[in-house]
This record gives C-alpha cells, structure tokens and sequence, in this order.
C-alpha cells in the first residue's frame, strides 16, 4: 500500500477491496465494550482543515482516536494562516512536529497532491476544492456492499450537482475500479465538460433511469461554490431532479438511496425519502469511522519506507499496484496545484 | 501460504529437501489433539465454563476441531470462537500494514469463562502475548490457558503452553509448516530449512 491517499482514482482493485475488508473487520470491533484499539499508540495524526467540515473532521478524529493515535486539530480559522501564512510553511511546520499523517481538506483542488511532496508522514485527501473526496467514496462503496452484499455489477446513479461535486468523481472512479456501473443524472448545466473522459454515462432525464437502479445517491447543491446562475430557480430544479416519494416508488424494492450529507432537505431530496427504510444516511456516518480506521491503520499501521505490495495484493498474486499511479489525471485539478502551490495569498 | 511467520534453523539431510521433513502425519495430528481434548476436559472439570478460541489463520480450524473432540468424548458443548491479533502485535512497525483476521467471540462473552487459545505453532510467544492484550479490551475471563499443536521453543517471553501436541526441538533457521484440510487441504506438519536467516 502507498505513503499517501489523494485520489480514489490512483486506487487499484486490490488495494479498493483491501482498505473495505479491513473497514469490515474493525466495524464488528466497534460494537465491543470497550472500542479502542492500541494499534497507532504513539503516532500523531493532523487534522488540517482549511474548509469548514463537522462529519469529515469529527470522523477522522474518531477513527484516529480508537486506533489510539494522538490527534492534532488545526483549522484555518484561528490559526496561523489567518495571518497569511502559506501551505507550504504550514506544511513545513507539521513535519517539524512530527505529524505521521496530515488528513487535510482544503479548497483547493490539487492541495494534497502538492502537501505530499512537503511533508515525511502520509497524507489523506479529506476533500480538495471540486477534485476528489476518497474517503467519502470508501464509505458509499462500503455501505453500497454491507446493504446489497456485492460491488460488482450493481447500478449506481448519482444525482445533482456533478460540476462541483468531488464526493461524485470520487465515486465514478472507485466504484468504476470495483466493477459497478455508474450513472450521473445532473442538468446539463452541472455536468463537466470533460465528463466524456470519466468510466461512466450521463442522463438528463432522473424519472426514466430510477427503474434500472440499485443505488441512487444525492448530492447537494453546493451553493457556496456556485458563482453563476446554473439554474432557473430551486424549485424548478427540485421538480426536475429532486428525489421525493413518488419518484423512490419508481426504484427496484431492494434499492437504497445515500446522501454524503450535509443534506438540503426539500431541494434535492424531500425529508420523507431521507428518513425512509432505504435511507443509508446514518449508516454511511458510522461506516465512515469505520473505513477512516481503516485506512489510516493500513497507511500508518506498517512499517514507513519504500511503498512494498500490501499481503492482500500478494496472496492474490496481483501485485501490488502503487497508489500513486494515475495521479492528476484531471485537467482542472492540475490548474488548481499551481493556485494551491502558491500559498494563501493568491486565494484571497 | 502455509508458512508459520514464528518459524526459521539447522540444516538436516531430510529437512533440506523442498518438501521438507514430515514431523506428523494427519493421523498422529488427529491423535494429538484427541489426547489434547482429554487434558482439557480433565483439567477443566470435564470442561465446564470452557470457550475455545483460535488464533488466525490455524488456529481457527484447530479450535473447532478440538470442540468437535470435546463434543463426542464427553458431549459437551462448548463455544468456539476466533481471536485476531494483528492489531495488538509489537512488531506491527516492522513489516507493511497486514491484512486483518476475523475476530468472533460468542455471544455468551468471555467474562467468567475459562478461555483456552488455540494456535498452530508457539515459537516467540509474542502471539500468545498479544492475544491476552486483545482479550483483556473483550471482558475479563477467569482464566486463561493456552493450547498448540506444536511447541518449536525460542520462547522470547515468559509464556508457556498449557497443552501441547508435540514438543519440536528446532533451530531458529529451521521453518515450520502447520497444514490443515481446511486451510490447505492436507493435514501435515513439516520442518524446512530456510536458505536465508529470516530473523
């Protein structure tokens, strides 16, 4: 397994299924007495965050905390980078503390990809402008295989505002990676130009994809990322691509409806449907603890060093592929390093 | 694979071969644990408040196998379970994250019981050590014991075993093999010579 998780497209197979049978494993250890696990004792784990978060960041903390790791919250406001100090002096600065990992969430796309050449300790993409959110993937991928028993085939249709959605492209390559078939239903003015490019298929119309799906995800319309008019007004985009009662009747009786939350109740999805059986919203919470341990057991619970095969990889006899591999295969977020690179200054 | 990781030796003529040297056959493994399974009922009152937990990969099948045993000689029937301890190992720094066992302890909990852990090979003890670390975070058992198929000694902790199938003087650049049916069907237990110091 490698030193870093930025990009849920840089995950092989073998590593994908690796992190969820691990995050299967410590989930049953979550209902014991007594949860905690002394497995990280001694290793410091910073939660870096330039964009507000309270599930991400609480979650990360949680996970790092049952795995018995020291954990050092850092938020932008507050701090030292209210003062106008760069990425890279932060950076600098966590290493000279002696950070094993930096979880960090910024604005930025590209962000963590520059971070991972500053500092010695891993570095986990907890969400970078409109790029990747790979944790978040894990989770849905987790929850999508815990309800319906398998990855492999399963339709998926991810609804909403795809253009601004890193929660969306870290889906589309994961689950892409693990064998799924996804669908993005968006109006075409939230759609990417570059979509062509993803392992996926694109609709306009919500009402006649809702038959052929296992899975329907929503995503929030991300207003405070929207400069433009992408739409005419909530409302009309609620009647069109909204998920209420009358459309999740149209869904297979197995299927299950996910939202990486926070949710806006009433615009893309009604409180009716968030509350049903086939809601997953509180489950992907609590998988998400699960999937973070995970991931940060599999990245600090080894030896540090040259990135070898993980066991899992090897007894498959697949080799171990580098999550490395791929990085940046996004336009937009290689635009966004450069922006990153350069500090505070610029995004102000 | 079937290579125990608390396995390493000396070179003998037979054990240097790429098959290994046969230290028990399926029957004189079938033996053992039989006789296994009549100690513990002996020293456990015929077994009462007894739970059986194996210690992944083969002590799980091992710990069955020994409740099966226990089943037709007395037809007491106790719990097994299994007990993963990767996450509880000292050495967990020296080698790249390790894929996770399961861990399933029955529903009655462990609290009171007289656990018995069930591996395939004792060789350092840290094993043992680390799945008492794990039980002690699971509930508080009256006491614990521990049974193995075979005794390769190198003990680098105070531990010792308190059933044993077969004492197996070794060298630490000797390699012990445990194979069972279920895990790599065949019952066998082999000694190699490794070309390379491993520790």
């Amino acid at each position: 397994m490698n030193r870093h998780l930025i990009s849920a497209a840089d995950l092989s197979r073998a590593d994908a299924v690796a992190i969820l049978d691990t995050a299967e494993e410590l989930a049953r250890l979550a209902e014991r007495p007594i949860p905690k696990l002394p497995t990280l004792r001694g290793r410091t784990v910073v939660n870096l965050f330039y964009e507000d978060s309270t599930r991400t960041r609480i979650s990360f903390e949680a996970a790092a905390k049952r795995l018995s790791a020291d954990v050092i919250n850092f938020s932008a406001k507050g701090s030292s980078v209210a003062k106008g100090e760069s990425l890279k002096d932060t950076a600098l600065t966590l290493q000279a503390m002696g950070a094993d990992a930096v979880v960090i969430r910024h604005s930025a796309s590209g962000a963590p990809h520059r971070l991972a050449r500053w500092v010695r300790g891993s570095v986990v993409n907890a969400g970078d402008g409109t790029h990747e959110h790979p944790t978040q993937a894990l989770l849905d991928a987790f929850t999508m295989r815990r309800r319906l028993g398998r990855l492999e085939g399963l339709r998926v249709t991810i609804v909403g505002d795809v253009l601004h959605s890193r929660v969306a492209r870290s889906n589309v390559w994961l689950l892409r990676t693990l064998g799924a078939d996804v669908t993005l239903v968006a109006p075409p003015t939230l759609v990417p130009v570059a979509v062509d490019t993803w392992p996926c298929s694109v609709s306009y119309d919500f009402t006649s994809v809702l038959p052929r799906s296992d899975v329907v995800m929503m995503l929030r319309v991300q207003r405070e990322r929207m400069s433009d008019a992408y739409f005419p007004s909530v409302r009309e985009y609620s009647r069109r691509y909204g998920l209420d009662g009358d459309r999740m009747a149209l869904l297979p009786d197995h299927a299950i409806v996910m939202h990486p939350g926070p949710m806006n109740r009433g615009v893309e999805i009604a409180a009716d449907v968030a509350d049903s059986p086939r809601s997953t919203i509180v489950e992907q919470v609590a998988n998400g603890v699960s999937v973070r341990m995970a991931v940060l057991y599999l990245l600090l619970g080894g030896s540090s060093g040259p990135p070898e095969p993980s066991a899992q990889a090897s007894r498959d006899g697949a080799g171990g592929d580098d999550w490395d591999r791929g990085r940046s295969r996004d336009a937009r977020s290689t635009a966004d390093v450069a922006a990153a690179g350069a500090g505070t200054a610029v995004r102000r | 694979m079937a290579v125990s990781p608390r396995s390493s030796g000396i070179a003998s003529a037979d054990a240097s071969s790429p098959a290994g040297k046969t230290v028990l056959g399926s029957e004189e493994i079938r033996r053992a644990l039989t006789r296994i399974g009549h100690e513990i009922l002996e020293r456990t009152d015929g077994g009462s408040d007894v739970m059986l937990l194996g210690i992944p990969t083969r002590g799980v099948p091992l710990a069955r196998r020994l409740a099966a045993r226990l089943a037709d000689t007395e037809g007491v029937q106790v719990p097994v379970g299994s007990l993963d301890i990767t996450l509880y190992r000292d050495d967990l720094r020296l080698r790249p994250a390790r894929t996770l066992g399961r861990t399933e302890v029955p529903d009655s909990g462990i609290d009171g019981m007289v656990v018995v852990l069930v591996d395939d090979v004792l060789y350092s003890g840290r094993t043992v050590r680390a799945a008492l670390d794990a039980l002690n975070d699971i509930g508080r058992p009256r006491a614990v014991q521990l049974a193995v198929l075979v005794d390769r000694g190198h003990r680098e902790l105070p531990i010792r075993p308190d059933y044993v199938g077969k004492n197996l003087p070794t060298a630490k650049r000797e390699l012990v093999r445990v194979l069972l049916t279920e895990t790599d069907g065949e019952d066998a237990v082999t000694l190699h010579v490794t070309p390379e110091v491993t520790r």
